[in-house]
Order: C-alpha cells, then structure tokens, then sequence
C-alpha cells in the first residue's frame, strides 16, 4: 500500500471498505453520518474500525472512535494517524 | 427534548420483546428453593441460568458465617473502607483469597464490575496502552473509559493479531497492558493463555485476566484459567467475582506486583464506595474453604457439563465452540430467541436469553449455565424440553438431527 494516496483516493479506499457494512442502495459520501445513516451498530463500528486498521495497517485507539462521525471525520482520522499527528 | 429521546431506537427493539408476551428483562423470581429450583410466575422451575457454578448459594456453612457476622457486625458497613474503616471481616476475607491464590496481595472490591473498573483504570495511566480482547466484558470496556490510557482492541482470542498490534505501537512510550478473561461469559469458550503470555513476554506487557466465569470451574484447586494452563506467575493481575462460584457478590483482584496497596488510597471505584457487608465478606471467607476442601464439586461440575453440552449437541443444536459451564444455544434471529426462551420459561425451565449487542456473534443466545448440584433429571428435562421446543420452532429438522447422530 503506498503512502502516497491523497484524500480522494483514500476516501475511494473507504468507500470500497463500507461495502460489506453498508445495507442501503444510496451512495457514500463524505457527509454520511456512520452510525446513523448506514444504520450500524456499535459492534460493527468496531469491526469496521479493525479492518480499516488492518487495510492502512494503523492503529486507531477505541477513544477516538467518539470523535468519527461522518465519512469525511474518518478520512481526516486516517490521515493525522498516518501523518503520526 | 426530553432526557431519554435519544433511546427510541432501543425503546422500539424491547416494545418488540415486549409485544410477544415476555419480558425477558424482568423476570420475577418468588422463591428460591434450592441452587436450581425456584418459583416463577408461581410455577416449579428448573434454574439453568444462574452463574451459580458450584451450587454454593445454599451452602450450611456460607450460610451459618452469613448468618453469625450479621448477629455480630450489624446488616452493613454504611461507607467506604477508606473513610470507615475496615472490618475485620474484609481483612479476613483479603488474607484468605491470598493465600487461595498463593499471592502477596488480595484485594476487594464491592462489586466485579467494580473491580475492574478500580484496578484497569488505576494501573493503564495517560501514557500507557491497553490491549483489550474484542470480546470482553463491559466492565472492562467501561474500566478503559474511566481511565486515560489509549485503548486498542484485539481479535477474540487471536494472539497473533494481539502480536501485530502491539508491533505496530512498539516504538511509543508507555506501559502495555493486555486484559482478557478466563471463560468468556457469552459463549463460554476459554482464551488461548499460553500463547497469549507468549505474546506478552514478547514485548514486555502486563497481562490482566479476569477469571470471573473461570474461578472455582478450571485448575486442579479452583483457581482458574492460569492455574489449569501453568502460567500464574506470568499473570500479573488476576481480577475476579464473589458472584458466580463463590455464591454472593463482590469484586477482588489477587497481584504480587510490588507496591500494589497504593491502590487502597488512589483507586476510586475502590474508594469512593461502600464496603462490602459482614455477611457477604464471611460467606465468601466460607465458600473459599468450601471450594478449597471440596474439589469433587469441580469434578460433579464438568460431569455435568459434558452430560448437558453432549446431550444438545446430538439433538443437533448449534453450540458455543467449547465445553464450559456456560453453554450458549446459537439462535439465528432476536423474535425467534425471545419466543423460544418463553416457551422454554412456561414448561418450568429458566435460562438466560443474550440479545446483541450484549452477544459477540450479533445474535441472539440461550445461555445455559451448569451447576455442580444439577442432578440427571434436571439437566435431562433441560434437554428434552429445549428439543421439543427447538422442533415447534423450527430450530430442530430431522436432517439437523440424523446429521449429528
């Protein structure tokens, strides 16, 4: 995986990452609130947080995950840990 | 807007329950008749979701030490250790459980759920890092809350992601503190303790087990998971429950970590608490001796198990993956788990019914659990109801069944 991707394709990488947990037929955008809008349970955040952590091989501490809301939140989270923020 | 708007969504899926005519979460309980009878709804039912492992509720001797430490302290404490003093009956109960576990030091707390609040929080400080397995308990999760350490999760039971995880975190300061439990309380399966300390000596961690479900059920004199797998000593803090084996309630953590009484004047949930009664305290002081004296509880205990677990599996119900006193029944969906465990209720048969997201496998769960002093008729009414309801509800087929005879 190259470090190299910018914000869209790492938000294009998500996107693909949502697929399995997203149940609905409208497309993802930055604005989507996670929770809510892919109506996902607090377990399947967590499944999600870990592959996300597995794909970027990152660690994303279980007290951030409060501050994720929305899709684009998620994008800027992946980028300040790999920035080392 | 009102205080509790934002639970619609919960307050929907428990109308739903609701709606069936049971209400799983408020099951009145008339009169206990023994560790695994008692009244219900006015009827004779068979307990078989207890937590009461080793059948000690009802034990002459818990009861008499109950009994003459309320005659002689009084019905309780009326505060915190810290600010009223111990009784001798805490003290007692310490010295007991350290030399149970052959620890330096033993300490009690008021609740389990508090004693993993008061220990996690107070050792994982604001530079540390805990590695908490996915399917802990939530007093863990809450525990890591409390604190300000950074908090990671690692796959159930999977020491070669824990492994990953703390690699991945190697260069960044701090104490690293891996918390997993003995017995998983929902599925009963156990953790893979060597290769979890493996992992732990590997890159210099603490590692925390919560023997709660594990306590008086697995190791040659009761003392758990790392007893029975030979890795006490890596074990750097043991927390456990007065409430499951030992018949009453209440919290401890067993250590022989240098300097760990600090915890008495820095762990809050410790602190700013009441102490436990003089009847608690004295029963759990008798029910360690009893469990200590009488390791043929243990031995009745997995014979049982094996009797109740076999007996499901070849009727060709789909179970938790390994044979512990918690025996999980999968049910594919939450309508189908709440009427089940409602039939199961009304034919004189009380189990626990686990909804997500308190289950790991986001279903819905029959969590059986064994005692010591179930007796053949009992565990075998426990099978051949649940049959019979597993084929009225189409749980049971005769392919599911000749495919496991």
């Amino acid at each position: 995986m190259s470090n190299q991707l910018d914000r869209q394709e790492l938000f294009g990488e998500i996107v693909r990452l949502l697929e399995p947990f997203h149940k609905g037929t409208s497309p993802v955008t930055p604005e989507l609130d996670i929770s809510r809008d892919l109506n996902l349970d607090s377990l399947a955040v967590m499944d999600l947080m870990m592959a996300i952590e597995e794909r970027f091989d990152i660690s994303i501490p279980l007290n951030m995950v409060p501050e994720i809301q929305t899709v684009a939140d998620l994008v800027t989270a992946i980028e300040k840990i790999r920035q080392g923020v | 807007m009102g205080v509790f708007d934002r639970f619609q969504q919960k307050r929907e899926l428990y109308a739903s329950v609701r709606a069936l005519g049971a209400d799983p979460f408020a099951v009145r309980i008339e009169r206990v008749l023994s560790p695994t009878e008692a009244i219900i709804d006015g009827r004779y039912t068979v307990l078989a979701g207890t937590n009461n492992y080793l059948g000690l509720t009802f034990d002459p001797a818990c009861i008499e030490a109950a009994n003459e430490a309320t005659e002689a302290f009084g019905t309780g404490t009326t505060g915190s250790r810290i600010a009223n003093g111990s009784y001798s009956t805490h003290q007692d109960l310490e010295r007991t459980l350290a030399d149970f576990y052959g620890r330096q030091h033993a300490m009690v707390f008021t609740t389990g759920y508090q004693a993993n609040l008061g220990v996690i929080s107070t050792i994982a400080g604001q530079d540390d890092i805990l590695f908490l397995d996915t399917d802990c308990h939530a007093s863990i999760y809450d525990a890591s809350r409390l604190g300000q350490a950074t908090v990671m999760r690692f796959r159930h039971n999977d020491p070669a992601d824990l492994d990953r995880r703390l690699q991945r975190l190697a260069d960044k300061p701090g104490n690293r503190i891996i918390v997993t439990e003995g017995i998983y309380s929902m599925l009963g399966d156990q953790a893979p303790l060597a290769e979890l300390v493996a992992v732990k000596r590997r890159h210099g961690a603490y590692l925390v087990l919560d023997e709660a479900h594990s306590m008086g059920v697995l190791g040659a004199t009761g003392r758990g998971l790392a007893e029975a797998v030979g890795v006490e000593s890596d074990v750097d803090f043991i927390v456990g429950t007065f409430s499951k084996s030992l018949g009453a309630i209440g919290g401890f953590c067993v250590s022989d970590a240098p300097d760990f009484d600090i915890m008495r004047v820095v762990s809050r949930p410790y602190i700013f608490t009441a102490s436990l009664p003089p009847a608690i305290t004295a029963s759990v002081t008798a029910a360690l001796r009893t469990v200590a004296a009488r390791p043929e509880l243990r031995t009745r205990l997995w014979s049982n198990v094996n009797w109740l677990y076999d007996g499901l599996k070849h009727r060709g119900f789909e179970l938790g993956p390994q044979k512990s006193p918690v025996v999980a029944v999968h049910l594919p969906d939450v309508l189908l788990g709440v009427q089940v465990w409602k039939a199961l209720l009304e034919a004189g048969i009380y189990v626990n019914l686990a909804l997500p997201p308190a289950t790991p496998s986001g279903t819905a769960l029959l969590r059986c659990s064994v005692c010591a002093v179930h007796d053949r008729d009992q565990l075998n009414k426990i099978i051949d109801t649940l049959t019979d309801i597993g084929y009225a509800f189409g749980l049971l087929s005769e392919q599911k069944t000749a495919a496991v005879a």
